[in-house]
């Protein structure tokens, strides 16, 4: 039995720092997307959101929000919250509604208003909250990225011109992204001269935080057959594996990892091992992807990502990008959305905002950022304790 | 600084000799450490211990990585002013077979550090209060 679903549509608030309310954007996403699907509201049974968290913010339970804001009519909800993943998760929740037949159609959405100022932890001496004693300790979430970075460039000789290439590709095709939130080209100077954040890294390296919603209408490929969307790209597969101990890598908020000291024990990464899952659920390998989206919180953490999805060899994800093979038009073009360098992170939407781009990429819709014959795209974004998603678009 | 008493940032976290252990626990039943302590349940996925032993964990190791702080962190760091950046230091330690994280004494910048150089633990302040300098841990490359 094949587990996979239709996408019948797509639809993205743009993003930026709109100021207003996260359910605005939720709507507009999901009308769009229905609209794309030329689904009727009322044929929905199942709305699947990903949720925010917030003190007292009705992000917690998104599902229902977003239910009521299109308009009540009977259908079933769903709140996931994964940080980063959450879109992911929302997505498999109603892949599973789906294939266990218990609705047709259902609506994935995920919105966000990111608050002013730092995402910090609430006071007093909490020293059980690993986020309260890292930002006591003064470990903030660059310091993870600029870990990351420093280690690639000691092990595997990138240098900050690498960096800022990385920026420079995502600007130059992402002020193509009329979604995104920042549209200009940057230059490899302008990279160089913004302030230095976390050594390596600058400002123009690490993502913002953005106001954004996406939202995705799905179906079975019964329904999809039906309604003369037989050959809409279908979600392929998704992972949400969380890793195998002893995680080896240093993740947020966390200030050690796990140790391999025990018998049997190897310490491994959960950034490689997550695509694994993806690829087998698929039945593809990395050689046939054509695209991919993924999660660069910074620009050196897109070339960990190109690597850990095995579209380069360990290490040798900057030898790709110096040959232009990353860039659209090029052997494996990552990020054509413009990424998290374009739009800046909007948490729970975010994740669904990566698997838009592919459908309108796999449907050739993707105008000036359109990569050729695009068959095959996968996502990889990270939630919190090192966990994170992948999804596999084909079409 | 004062001539206040010097008194852990975090308690419990690490003693407070002149060659400093950060404390952690080890599992009874299969050998894995952890920092933070943990006594609760052992998270190997094939041990179902409870029994943990206190223990000091490894007082040098090697860098893993490295970084900066460049800006002022929000609450609850509480910044010296004018705010001075720090430099901060993963590092992997052998026995443990674990990766932890801490600042790098004051005065070494990233251009000192480099991944694999060993480095030690000590402890230097991290803020003043009204009554006391709190202590934290933190790595300086060892003497040669
Ligand atoms: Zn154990």
């Amino acid at each position: 039995m094949s587990n996979e679903i239709a996408i019948l549509g797509a639809g993205m608030h743009p993003w930026g720092k709109w100021g207003h309310n996260f359910v605005q954007y939720g709507v507009a996403a999901a009308r769009e997307a229905l609209a794309d699907a030329g689904v009727p509201w009322q044929d929905v049974k199942f709305v699947s959101g990903g949720a925010t968290v917030r003190c007292g913010y009705p992000g917690y339970v998104a599902g229902a929000t977003f239910a009521q804001a299109l308009g009540w009519q009977g259908a079933e909800v769903n709140t996931s919250y994964a940080a980063c993943a959450s879109g992911s998760q929302a997505l498999a929740a109603a892949r599973n509604k789906i294939l266990a037949g218990e609705c047709d159609v259902a609506l994935v959405v995920g919105a966000d208003t990111t608050p002013k100022g730092f995402l910090a932890p609430a006071g007093g001496y909490r020293p059980e909250d690993p986020d309260w004693v890292r930002f006591y300790l003064g470990v903030t979430n660059p310091t993870y990225f600029g870990l990351y970075a420093r280690r690639r460039m000691d092990v595997y000789g990138d240098t900050l011109e690498d960096f800022a290439a990385v920026k420079v590709k995502n600007s130059a095709i992402g002020s193509k992204n009329p979604r995104a939130r920042y549209r200009k080209s940057f230059t490899a100077e302008e990279v160089a001269a913004s302030a230095m954040v976390a050594d390596p890294l600058r400002l123009m390296d690490i993502c913002a935080t953005s106001d954004g919603g996406a939202a995705l209408i799905v179906s079975s490929l019964e329904y999809a057959e039906k309604i003369g969307k037989g050959d809409a790209p279908r979600v392929a597969a998704i992972s949400t594996t969380t890793p195998t101990f002893a995680s080896s890598v240093v993740e947020m908020p966390d200030m050690a990892t796990d140790s391999a000291a025990a018998a049997g024990v190897e310490a491994h990464a959960f950034r490689s091992t997550l695509p694994l899952k993806a690829y087998e659920e698929a039945g593809i390998g990395p050689e046939d992807v054509d695209l991919a989206e993924v999660y660069d919180l910074s620009t050196a953490l897109e070339l960990d990502w190109i690597e850990d999805l095995r579209l380069a060899p360990r290490g040798e994800a900057a030898a790709l990008l110096r040959a232009g093979d990353t860039a659209i038009g090029g052997k494996i073009p990552v990020n054509v959305s413009g990424g998290l360098a374009c739009f800046g992170e909007a948490v729970p939407a975010q994740a669904l905002a990566q698997v838009c781009e592919l459908t309108w990429q796999l449907r050739g819709e993707a105008g000036d950022r359109q990569v050729k014959d695009a068959k095959v795209g996968i996502t990889a974004n990270q939630g919190l304790f090192g966990h994170g998603s992948s999804v596999i678009i084909k079409r | 600084m004062s001539d206040k008493p010097m008194a852990p940032a975090i308690d419990g976290w690490h003693t407070m000799e002149v060659k400093p252990h950060l404390i952690g626990t080890r599992c009874k039943a299969c050998g894995s450490y952890f920092f933070p302590k943990n006594n609760d349940y052992c998270r190997n996925p094939v041990c179902d211990s409870t029994d943990f032993d206190e223990v000091e964990l490894s007082r040098t190791g090697n860098i893993w990585s490295y970084t900066n702080a460049s800006y002022k962190p929000p609450a609850p760091f509480v910044a010296a002013e004018p705010f001075e950046p720090y430099t901060i230091a993963a590092v992997q330690l052998e026995k443990e077979q674990m990766v932890i994280l801490g600042q790098a004494i004051q005065g070494i910048g990233c251009e000192d550090l480099k991944v694999g150089m060993p480095v030690e633990l000590v402890l230097e302040p991290l803020h003043e209060t009204d009554d006391d300098i709190k202590m934290t841990w933190k790595w300086k490359p060892a003497a040669q």
